[in-house]
């Protein structure tokens, strides 16, 4: 494969994408899991929940302001590298993320300050309310983002529009319910979760382990496994939801996940391990386990799931199509309300196909004339590279089921064995730290790569997507780009792990102290400071 | 859905032509502030407690703010998606410039006051003042050239081609008019930080910013009305030339631009709009006169007056252009086609009529309970709790 501009484009989105998606889980996660905390302290009064809430609390910020100054990269991203995909598609993909902008990232942005800034001026209950605010932006940001991404995984709700020559949204229903998102929605914040609970156990299993912040670590485990069991039974769940909707909508990202080369009868068998080779069409040593995939894939025994060899030839008849399509868009474009009503009609029937003339554009700059051997290129070009989807899909989904033991075993001996936990066990807490960053990951590997050759599924293909740049440009953003994130990924880790090290700032006694400080301010009255700073 | 038709395809442009301006001018009204607190940085601070209360008038409030542009470029990209692609596309290499300072500020807020060593201290001290000072001049620039017209033209199937070799396309930005443009957003913001230090800070910081803000002012002013001559007797405008729809497809090949006339023709044909102008200047004068007595609330209402007239005069001089081309008129992109598709837009204002007005009130409530001066002795009391 040569590297042009193309590739030079999706390298650089995917280091700032999978850069931004190191802080993004965390936040999605962490935001609640501070939020219970301090609604347990806001109900028991008890200072140690404060206490925690502080703690995670600060860590969150950490890791936010990192977030966030990586996601304006993402949104400024799409039209200084991607302009074309922006004109084709802006209608329909940009209504999600102004939408984001306007209903979630205000609330958590503008909130995010007062929860740090606001304990002296809110009351108990007020602060409460600015922490939910945040972790619920936190999430429905998420929520926007995917209907967005969910959208180009499977296009619903638009139609082309000859007259401006791009996608149009004819439905917004089915954009925003697009099973596709709703699914991945769930899915995602739920890794999200999973992310900050064994962040969180792994943390106070370390404290544990060192004998520090006892009381901490052990209520901190106790939440953390709670909400971590609840999440990675909900991840793997919805990533089969995800599995299932695949079938209908992205059948060949699924047969590439399952180096599936040809449809076998139903029910299809899972390929659990094995080594894909593009080449032969064949997956070497591979070991099957019978009924499996076409119970996900399809929720019966009956149903066929097509493999790559046959989507490669529907492949071929849709490019037929569109070739068709596009020489009547030739005569659109041209003639505009002129246009003869059969050549209109001609374009209606076909335009479905469009994205798949586009697909020539790689070999032609007359997709209509293309040649039998330019067709068939661009028919193979529809199949992803299989293996790296393949084994980022095993890992992936072989570390979802590593989070629900994990998360089973802590809440079992934090509710039924008084929070004891052996030393192995809190160990192992430890390291498994950075397996959900590897899962989430991975599984937007699957999710972005697994989509080639389209920027939105049979719609555009990523080699139109791009801007018209040179390679200098992208050269040096990137460079750009790598050095800053690595300076950012350096001071933020050492952030992180100076103020792990130090622990909760504010003991147990002074925490007290605060609370009854604060409830004379409250009270409102005169120089209670002074007579709280006094008491202590 | 036939709900949309409700609204004429021609009044959903026309509201989200005043929309997207709605939502630069309220970043400029806050984050403005923001980013001239952190231009400022250097030169009203000295001690580090200084600069702790500097950055921490701004402190909480700042992530918020900054929201605004980021909702105003979504809106672009919704509401606007060709005006988006040329322009983020077309100032490839100045739109990274602003996005690495934007990625840097955050950090530095957050971090700076994390470690005491005054070296760290120094660095991100010199990343806020990068972090405000650079992005509030390159949007200055950016206008300048929006202007002046840009070098663009669209192919038949509307990929937007910047016209030039990479160096020359960021180079030819720097042109003496639009760095000029680059000054006065600049001293505009640099004038509207000073002015919320005035009302946020007492003693020495706020008399260094009150003095520095004065002058910042006055470049803002007589740049301003110097640049209106300049635009008015040294630069074409641009017009549409014969017949054209406003609710046709939004394809700017369909129609024909001719580059002629000028921009001022915009006053003759609709004098109402110079009120724009008018506010822009009246209100930079009485923030310098506000700055130099050490009025408060008032000088920081009249620098808004004065960001909201300055802006909204580029808009109303220009409609209905958006961005001209210089290299190729007929692909420049207007109010009437450029726009996102008649559904898109109308959804997009239902969207933004409920969360709008809720943003506004939640916004004022955090305003509310923040009310009040940052001294040296709140950040001294509070080393974890501030930044």
């Amino acid at each position: 494969m040569e590297f042009g501009i193309v590739e030079l484009s999706r390298l650089q989105f995917a280091t700032t994408a999978m850069f931004h998606f190191l802080f993004v889980p965390l936040t999605i996660g962490l935001s609640i899991i501070v939020a219970i905390m301090e609604t347990v302290y806001v109900m028991t009064n008890r200072p140690i929940w404060r206490q925690m809430t502080k703690f995670w609390g600060a860590l969150f910020g950490i890791n936010f302001a990192i977030g966030v100054a990586t996601g304006i990269t993402m949104e400024f991203q799409f039209g200084m590298n991607w302009s074309y995909y922006s004109q084709y598609v802006g209608d329909i993909f940009g209504a999600p993320l102004a939408i984001e902008g306007l209903m979630a990232f205000f609330l958590e942005a503008t909130f995010v300050g007062l929860f740090f800034f606001g304990w002296d001026k809110l009351s108990k209950t007020a602060h409460l309310a600015v922490a939910w605010l945040v972790a619920i932006g936190s999430n429905f940001s998420a929520l926007w983002i995917l209907i967005a991404n969910g959208w180009m995984q499977d296009p619903v709700g638009a139609a082309f529009n000859p007259m401006t020559m791009r996608m149009e949204m004819t439905d917004f229903w089915a954009v925003l319910f697009n099973e596709v998102a709703q699914a991945k929605f769930v899915h995602t914040v739920s890794a999200g979760y999973v992310t900050a609970s064994v962040f969180v156990l792994g943390v106070s299993a370390w404290y544990l382990l060192r004998g520090r912040h006892i009381e901490l670590a052990r209520r901190s485990i106790a939440v953390a496994a709670a909400f971590g069991l609840a999440s990675a039974f909900s991840v793997v769940l919805l990533g089969d939801e995800s599995g299932y909707n695949a079938t209908h909508s992205q059948k060949m990202k699924l047969a590439a996940i399952e180096g599936m080369w040809h449809t076998e009868p139903a029910p299809a068998a899972i390929t659990a391990f094995g080594f894909p080779d593009q080449e032969a069409r064949k997956t070497h040593y591979a070991i099957h386990i019978p009924y499996v995939m076409g119970l996900i894939g399809t929720r019966s025994l009956t149903t066929e799931i097509p493999g790559i060899s046959e989507l490669v030839a529907q492949a071929d008849t849709r490019i037929r199509s569109g070739m068709i399509a596009y020489e009547a868009l030739l005569t659109l474009r041209a003639e505009r309300e002129a246009t003869p009503q059969v050549v209109k009609d001609t374009f209606e029937l076909h335009s479905a196909d469009l994205g798949f003339a586009l697909l020539l554009r790689k070999y032609t700059d007359t997709p209509q004339l293309a040649t039998e051997a330019q067709i068939k290129m661009a028919a193979n070009d529809t199949v992803p590279t299989v293996w790296p989807l393949f084994w980022a899909f095993r890992i992936m989904a072989g570390l979802g089921f590593a989070f629900i033991g994990t998360m089973i075993y802590f809440f079992y001996r934090a509710s039924f064995k008084r929070m004891q936990f052996p030393r192995p066990a809190l160990h192992l807490a430890v390291w498994m730290i950075p397996a959900p960053w590897i899962a989430a990951e991975m599984g937007w590997f699957v999710a972005e790569f697994g989509r080639q050759p389209w920027t939105v599924d049979g719609v555009l293909p990523t080699a139109m997507s791009v801007s018209a740049l040179s390679m200098t440009e992208v050269a040096i953003t990137l460079a750009g780009f790598v050095i800053f994130y690595s300076v950012l990924f350096v001071v933020e880790m050492g952030l992180m792990l100076k103020y792990i090290r130090k622990g909760p700032f504010l003991e147990v006694a002074e925490t007290e102290a605060w609370m009854q400080r604060h409830d004379a301010r409250l009270a409102g009255r005169k120089n209670a400071d002074a007579i709280a700073m006094v008491r202590e | 859905m036939i709900l949309h038709e409700l609204l004429s395809y021609e009044t959903l442009r026309l509201t989200w032509w005043v929309l997207v301006g709605v939502l630069l001018i309220g970043f400029a009204l806050t984050d403005g502030f923001d980013m001239g607190v952190g231009a400022l940085l250097p030169f009203v601070a000295k001690t580090d407690t200084e600069r702790r209360v500097a950055i921490n008038t701004v402190g909480p409030v700042w992530e918020g703010n900054q929201v605004w542009f980021i909702v105003g470029g979504a809106a672009i990209f919704a509401a606007w998606p060709p005006l988006y692609a040329v322009s983020f596309s077309g100032f490839y290499l100045a739109m990274w410039i602003v996005l690495a300072a934007l990625i840097v500020r955050p950090v530095a807020f957050k971090y700076r006051s994390k470690r005491d060593d005054p070296r760290w201290r120094a660095v991100w001290d010199w990343a806020l003042f990068a972090g405000g000072a650079v992005p509030a001049t390159i949007f200055g620039v950016a206008v300048g050239n929006v202007l002046q017209g840009v070098p663009f033209h669209f192919t038949d199937d509307l990929h937007a081609i910047y016209e030039g070799v990479w160096y020359m396309k960021f180079l030819s930005l720097l042109n003496p008019f639009a760095l000029c443009a680059g000054l006065v957003s600049l001293s505009m913001l640099v004038m509207h930080g000073a002015a919320w230090l005035t009302l946020k800070a007492e003693g020495p910081v706020q008399i260094r910013a009150r003095r520095l803000g004065s002058w910042a002012a006055l470049v803002a002013v007589g740049g301003y009305i110097g640049l209106g001559l300049w635009l008015a007797y040294g630069f074409d405008g641009y017009q549409i030339a014969g017949a054209y729809v406003t609710d046709g497809p939004s394809n700017p090949l369909h129609f024909q631009v001719n580059k002629g006339g000028s921009w001022m023709d915009a006053y003759a044909l609709r004098p109402w709009i110079a009120i724009a102008p008018a506010m822009g200047v009246v209100g930079g004068l009485q923030a310098f006169l506000g700055l130099r007595a050490g009025r408060e609330i008032t000088t920081l209402l009249a620098s808004k007056m004065a960001i909201f007239g300055m802006i909204a005069s580029v808009g109303l001089t220009m409609f209905p252009f958006i961005l001209p081309s210089s290299s190729d008129p007929r692909s420049s992109l207007t109010v009437w086609n450029a726009s996102s598709s008649h559904l898109t837009l109308f959804i997009m204002l239902v969207v933004t009529a409920i969360f709008l007005p809720l943003i506004l009130i939640y916004t004022a409530w955090v305003y509310k309970v923040l009310w009040g001066k940052v001294t040296e002795a709140d950040v001294s009391e509070n080393s974890h709790g501030l930044y």
